[in-house]
């Protein structure tokens, strides 16, 4: 029995009275059987990361018994974990869905993306995705992003309307009215769908918790070499890291957040099981993106100029 | 460092709610108090906008920068579209939509509204009871909005008076109640020195209710289902033709309004069929009944043809299908409304095409007057419309069911949202508008 009437004091709830997680589950169930009801080709952008984790469940929970009826993408930077890559490869044999992947490798290889001075891949993501989208004529593509993530995002919307060059106007987006979704869109245009856009970060870790999903190990404490650039501490690898100055030193640290190897940073944590982590990130004063990710730092307008040009 | 208690942990309920007011009534600072001293400002976050604040050369940080998310905003110092914010309590967990209050951003209180259970309404003591607030009350009994807030705003700057308090909660609620908002709420709040956000205030010892905040975590957010029209819009067939389940034929919905029960006689709109519910399916575990708004599978005793777009009730209580619908709108596109214009309707999970027969009337929410034979409505307007619908549609009135009395308009030719669509009467209360003095008799 997952479903737990929530506890409140009397003459604030009925006995229907749905709990904050069951609110948003049935919430993301829906929007995920809005889409399967109204597009052709839908697709979940697949990472390894606990926000697409997350979403694979809700998604698999939406249309069981029977299959999920989109496909997976995944971006691959090129940097990413080991762990994570198995993850996700163990995950789609498992469910028997199909996964498509777009490398940065590869254009960078081809001389299509030239690496950056930093050696952050994160933001040469946006060509492979947005040349995948097109090429295989995906006409609404599920984002695990959350309204809570950052201040552009808060006015991200649950069906979010790109144009054929995936990019995002924030004064074309259209009203949220009701639960009433519109999906229209012109060809080769197509629509980002954010079905966990009202979870928090805490949400997500509940939910984990609540529905016992198995998780990357990188998400829990574990013994690591790292060294510190801006701040983080990141793990040493062929990626770049460490250069001159940087001294690597093996510490107990686990991830809040899992992206690409050069601009995602470590936490100093023993939490070890998800109790933990959860007890952890209710306690902590710093919010996930500003303690992990060197990308959302470069300015106050950083986000909304990556989300127009068609970024996650 | 705030400590967490294992009841913070535990399942709580989601509260929904908007917020209406402008910038020079102090919603920012309302809304970044509320985030701060809730303490659901994190340290890098409060870090960014001391920068921002210091960057600009404002000592304070201002609070008001934790909300504007837009570049445009920032330079030009308003807030566009609405919002969305999240905070918890030990209590409860809150989905805030934060709109702007602008006259001409009537269709953004009209969304956040539309997914609300309780609306605060700001004023600003000093000026009490304006044109700006009549509007927002409004647009909350339009929006059938179940519980509204009055938070009397800068009581710092009117001496804490009581009397200039209790005036403008006194005028507020007549207002209201013409209007048949259910119930108001009128709170005595100063944003900036946080008098009642969410801590209690020492300079108005007169005041004996709950705080702002405590408010928001005592006010009932699930209704009285012995009352409710059961409505399930089917969103999707679920069919795995495996060798597991080779029969297994279910319909997948969020339900809308009400209770469904297995054992109970269904019928499927619009084409009439009937059955029985033989199962129900909550993600992944049977159970007996389902209420709104769970994600269900049903499965029914008989193998009828059901599809996307169509509506399970029960068959004791099945609304009339018809192709006349009126309503009241709101439009919130660039583009005009006009009669005669040919659109697609989408109500629950269904999308028709329609033509809209007339525009009776045009609302001026200002002094709520008619305003007869308008021709067009343009962005922000409220009015009265007909539409013709192409196929016979379940509509509920909209008095008594939000999801399924509601509706969309949507341009066929480049899939813009038009109009948001109440089906029904405009108010609660019996005739709050005056008709216009050259009306020529529209019923509204």
């Amino acid at each position: 029995m997952t479903t737990t009437v929530a506890q409140a004091e009397e003459g604030t709830a009925s006995p229907y009275a749905l709990s904050h997680l069951d609110s948003l589950e049935s919430e993301a169930v829906h929007i995920f059987r809005e889409v399967a009801g109204e597009f052709e080709n839908p697709v979940i952008l697949f990472s390894g990361g606990k926000d697409s984790i997350v979403m694979l469940h809700l998604a698999l929970k939406a249309f069981a018994p029977a299959p999920v009826p989109f496909s997976l993408l995944h971006v691959d930077t090129g940097h990413n974990f080991p762990e994570v890559l198995a993850y996700r490869d163990r995950v789609v044999a498992a469910h028997g869905l199909r996964l498509h992947v777009a490398s940065v490798q590869d254009y960078i290889d081809r001389g299509a993306l030239r690496e950056r001075p930093d050696g952050t891949r994160n933001p040469l993501q946006t060509l492979p995705l947005t040349e995948r989208i097109q090429s295989e004529k995906f006409d609404a593509v599920f984002g695990g992003g959350r309204r809570d993530e950052e201040k552009a995002r808060a006015k991200e919307r649950v069906f979010s309307l790109r144009d054929e060059f995936s990019q995002w106007d924030p004064r074309r987006q259209r009203p949220e009215l009701w639960n009433l979704y519109n999906g229209r869109h012109a060809p080769g245009e197509h629509v980002r769908v954010f079905p966990l856009s009202n979870w928090t970060e805490l949400d997500v870790w509940q939910y984990i918790a609540r529905e016992g999903i198995e998780l990357p190990q990188i998400y829990f404490a574990h013994d690591r070499e790292v060294f510190r650039r801006g701040g983080m501490w990141l793990t040493a690898g062929e990626w770049g890291g460490p250069k001159d100055g940087e001294t690597v030193e093996k510490r107990l640290v686990r991830y809040r957040t899992v992206g690409d190897m050069s601009c995602t940073g470590a936490v100093d944590s023993d939490a070890v099981t998800l109790d933990d982590v959860i007890a952890e990130i209710a306690a902590s004063r710093l919010t996930e993106r500003g303690a992990t990710r060197a990308d959302d730092k470069m300015s106050e307008a950083a986000m909304e100029d990556r989300k127009r040009e068609g970024y996650f | 460092m705030s400590t967490i208690t294992s009841e913070e942990l535990s399942a709580t309920t989601l509260l929904r709610f908007a917020t209406a007011g402008s910038v020079d009534d102090g919603k920012s600072t309302l809304v970044g108090r509320l985030l701060h001293d809730s303490k659901s400002i994190l340290t890098d976050q409060l870090e960014a906008v001391e920068r921002a604040s210091a960057s600009r050369g404002q000592e304070a940080p201002d609070l008001a920068l934790l909300t504007d998310g837009l570049r445009a905003e920032r330079e030009q110092g308003i807030t566009i579209d609405v919002a969305y914010r999240y905070f918890a309590t030990p209590r409860r967990r809150f989905i805030l939509a934060d709109t702007p209050g602008h006259v001409q951003y009537t269709r953004n209180m009209v969304t956040g509204a539309s997914t609300a259970e309780l609306t605060v309404i700001l004023v600003d003591a000093r000026n009490g009871v304006v044109e700006q607030t009549r509007r927002h009350a409004a647009i909350a009994a339009l929006l059938r909005v179940p519980h509204v807030v009055l938070a009397v705003n800068k009581m710092d700057l009117v001496e804490y008076r009581e009397t200039v308090f209790a005036e403008i909660a006194e005028e507020f609620t007549a207002y209201a109640s013409e209007l048949g908002v259910p119930e108001v709420t009128a709170i005595p709040i100063s944003a900036l020195a946080g008098d009642n956000v969410v801590d209690p205030s020492a300079n108005m010892d007169w005041y004996g209710g709950p705080t702002f905040l405590e408010h928001l975590e005592k006010v009932p957010v699930s209704h009285d289902l012995a009352h409710c029209h059961a409505r399930l819009p089917v969103q999707y067939v679920i069919r795995p033709q495996t060798a597991e389940h080779p029969d297994y034929r279910g319909y997948a919905g969020q339900i809308a309004a009400g209770t469904f029960h297995v054992g109970e006689a269904v019928t499927v709109l619009p084409s009439g069929r009937t059955s029985t519910i033989s199962g129900i399916d909550l993600l992944g575990e049977p159970v007996d009944a389902a209420w709104t708004t769970q994600s269900v599978t049903v499965l029914l005793d008989d193998d009828i043809d059901i599809s996307r777009g169509d509506l399970i009730v029960p068959t004791k209580d099945a609304p009339a299908t018809t192709q006349d619908v009126e309503a009241t709108v709101c439009h919130v596109a660039d583009q005009p409304l006009t009669v005669g214009h040919r659109v697609l309707i989408k109500h629950g999970t269904r999308t028709v095409k329609a033509i809209v027969r007339d525009i009776p009337s045009r609302l001026t929410l200002d002094d709520l007057s008619l305003h007869p034979h308008p021709g067009q409505l343009v962005a922000n307007d409220i009015g009265r419309v007909k539409i013709r619908t192409s196929e016979p549609l379940p509509v509920d009135s909209y008095a008594d069911s939000r999801r399924t009395g509601s509706f969309i308009l949507i341009d066929p030719a480049d899939g813009t949202t038009l109009t948001a669509g109440m089906v029904g009467e405009s108010f609660a209360a019996p005739e709050p508008v005056k008709d216009a003095p050259d009306d020529d008799g529209w019923d509204f």
